[in-house]
C-alpha cells in the first residue's frame, strides 16, 4: 500500500502506511483507556481518523455548522513572545480584527497572580481602557503557579527539598500552607479585574506544581463565585493528569492526585468554574495519529460527563498538537477538525 | 496555530457572531448549541448563519453590534457593547460598569 504523509508528536515528518497509522490510533486510544479507565474510540471514529489523515489535502477543517468558540491562554503575551512589539491592547485588537478570535485575554509577561498582584492597580487602567475599544469578551488571566510560594522563590520550606529528606509531613504542611497564600493572591487580583470590567478570569495551567495547585485554583474559584455569583471563570489544566505532589489532598471527599480530564471536570463544576480546558500531553516518540486518538479518547469522556462548556487545550504540545514553537498547518487543522468533530465539546 | 484553529474549527468571531456565542457561553453557562441556537433566534438568523461573514457584517450593521471594517458613525467598542447586552439580554460587566461610572 501507498505511503502515506505522516508526522511524529515532535512534529518531524515520516511515512507511515494506513495499516501503521490505524494501528497507532488504536493503541493511542487503548493506551487513554487503560491509564483513565474510560471507553476507548469507537470504529466510526478510528475510521474518520484515517480518512483526514490518508488525506492529500494540507488542511482539513470540520463540517458547517460544527464550529465552536475558541478562547485563548497567555493571548497578548504570544504576540511579545515573537517579537512584534506593539501595546497589549493593540495585541488584543489584532487578534480581534485580524486573527478571527471569538474571545481574548489580557495578561501579564510575568503570567502569574504572585507576580501580578503587585501591579494590579497598573493592569486594571490597561484592562478598562481595553474594554472600551474592543467588542469581544475579554478575560484577564494568569497562572496560579504554586511553586512561587516555596523557597527561594517565597515564603515556605521547598518540598522538592524536604521530600527526598524523608520529611513528608512537613512538605505537605508547606504545600498546605502555600496553597492558603495562593488562594489569597488569586482572589486578590481577580477581584481588582472583575471590578474592571472583565468578562472573564482565566485560571491557566492549574495543576503545574500538582495536586496543591489544583486545590488552590479550586478553591479561589469557589471564593470568587461566592462573592461574584455571574463572574465567569475558565480553569484550564497544565496536564492530563493531576500529579500527586502532596498526595493527600482531597476536594468535596475526592482525592485530586491522580485525576483524569472527566474527572477534574466534576472538581470544576463543582467548584463553580463556567469553563473547563482539559489538557491531553502529546508524546514526542510516538505518531500524530496515536497522540490525537489518545487526546480525543480523553477529551470525549471529559465532555460527556459535564454540563459546563468544554475546551480542550489545543496548543503546542497538547491536544494531539505536536511539541513545536511552530507547529505545522497539517497538523493543527487535522487535530483542531477532528477534536471538534469527536467530542460534544463547545470550543478549543 | 491560532490562525489554523480560528480557520478549521472557529465561529470567526467578529466576522460572523463568535463573540457573541461566546458571551451565551460565559454569561449564561450555556452549552454549545444551545448558546448558538439562542443568539440565532436573538439576532433573527438561522444557527446556520452565525458562522457567515456576509449575512452577519449585515445583521451587526442593521443591530449597532460592532464590525470588522467600522465605517463613520456606526457603534464601534464600548458603543457596540451596550447594543450587544440589550440585543442578547445579557449583562456585559464593562457596560453595567460604564453605566455606574457615569450614571447613565
Amino acid at each position: 500500500m501507498d505511503q502515506i504523509f505522516h508526522r511524529m508528536g515532535d512534529g518531524s515528518a515520516v511515512e507511515m502506511s494506513a495499516k501503521e497509522i490505524m494501528t497507532d490510533l488504536v493503541e493511542g486510544s487503548e493506551d487513554a483507556a487503560k491509564r483513565g479507565e474510560i471507553t476507548p474510540l469507537a470504529k466510526e471514529a478510528y475510521d474518520y481518523l484515517l480518512d483526514i489523515y490518508s488525506s492529500p489535502h494540507k488542511f482539513i477543517s470540520v463540517e458547517p455548522g460544527q464550529e465552536v468558540i475558541l478562547s485563548y491562554d497567555a493571548g497578548t503575551l504570544k504576540i511579545r513572545r515573537v517579537g512584534v512589539h506593539v501595546d497589549r491592547i493593540q495585541a488584543l485588537q489584532i487578534y480581534e480584527k485580524i486573527m478571527g478570535a471569538d474571545t481574548m485575554e489580557l495578561s501579564h509577561v510575568d503570567y502569574s497572580y504572585k507576580p501580578v498582584k503587585h501591579i494590579a492597580g497598573f493592569e486594571q487602567p490597561i484592562l478598562e481602557q481595553a474594554l472600551l475599544g474592543t467588542h469581544i469578551p475579554l478575560f484577564y488571566g494568569a497562572q496560579p503557579n504554586l511553586g512561587l510560594y516555596s523557597q527561594p522563590d517565597g515564603p515556605f520550606p521547598n518540598p522538592g527539598e524536604l521530600m527526598p529528606m524523608g520529611k513528608i509531613k512537613e512538605a505537605q504542611d508547606s504545600y498546605e500552607a502555600a496553597v492558603e497564600y495562593l488562594v489569597k493572591d488569586i482572589v486578590f487580583v481577580a477581584s481588582l479585574m472583575y471590578e474592571s470590567g472583565a468578562d472573564g478570569i482565566n485560571l491557566d495551567t492549574t495543576g503545574g506544581a500538582g495536586d496543591a495547585d489544583f486545590m488552590a485554583a479550586l478553591l479561589a474559584t469557589e471564593k470568587l463565585k461566592t462573592k461574584y455569583p455571574d463572574i465567569c471563570i475558565e480553569l484550564g489544566m497544565a496536564g492530563e493528569f493531576v500529579l500527586g505532589m502532596h498526595s493527600e489532598l482531597t476536594y468535596k471527599g475526592e482525592r485530586l492526585a491522580g485525576m483524569y480530564p472527566h474527572e477534574q471536570v466534576k472538581m470544576a463544576e463543582a467548584a463553580g468554574a463556567t469553563i473547563f480546558g482539559p489538557v491531553c500531553n502529546t508524546n514526542t516518540s510516538k505518531s500524530a495519529a496515536w497522540n490525537l486518538a489518545r487526546a480525543i479518547t480523553y477529551m470525549k469522556a471529559c465532555c460527556e460527563v459535564t454540563s459546563i462548556p468544554v475546551h480542550p487545550n489545543m496548543g503546542m504540545g497538547v491536544g494531539g498538537v505536536t511539541v513545536n514553537d511552530h507547529p505545522p498547518v497539517d497538523v493543527v487543522s487535522r487535530s483542531s477538525a477532528a477534536m471538534t468533530t469527536l467530542c460534544r465539546l463547545d470550543g478549543l | 496555530m491560532a490562525i489554523t484553529h480560528a480557520h478549521a474549527s472557529g465561529i470567526g468571531g467578529m466576522r460572523a457572531a463568535g463573540d457573541l456565542v461566546a458571551r451565551m457561553h460565559m454569561s449564561r453557562g450555556m452549552r454549545i448549541q444551545e448558546a448558538k441556537a439562542y443568539g440565532a433566534e436573538k439576532l433573527g438568523v438561522a444557527v446556520a448563519e452565525l458562522t457567515d461573514p456576509i449575512v452577519m457584517t449585515e445583521v451587526r450593521t442593521d443591530l449597532g453590534l460592532g464590525v470588522l471594517t467600522p465605517l463613520p458613525g456606526v457603534p464601534k467598542g464600548i458603543e457596540a457593547k451596550f447594543n450587544i447586552a440589550r440585543v442578547l439580554d445579557i449583562d456585559i460587566n464593562c457596560v453595567k460598569r460604564f453605566r455606574e461610572r457615569t450614571k447613565f
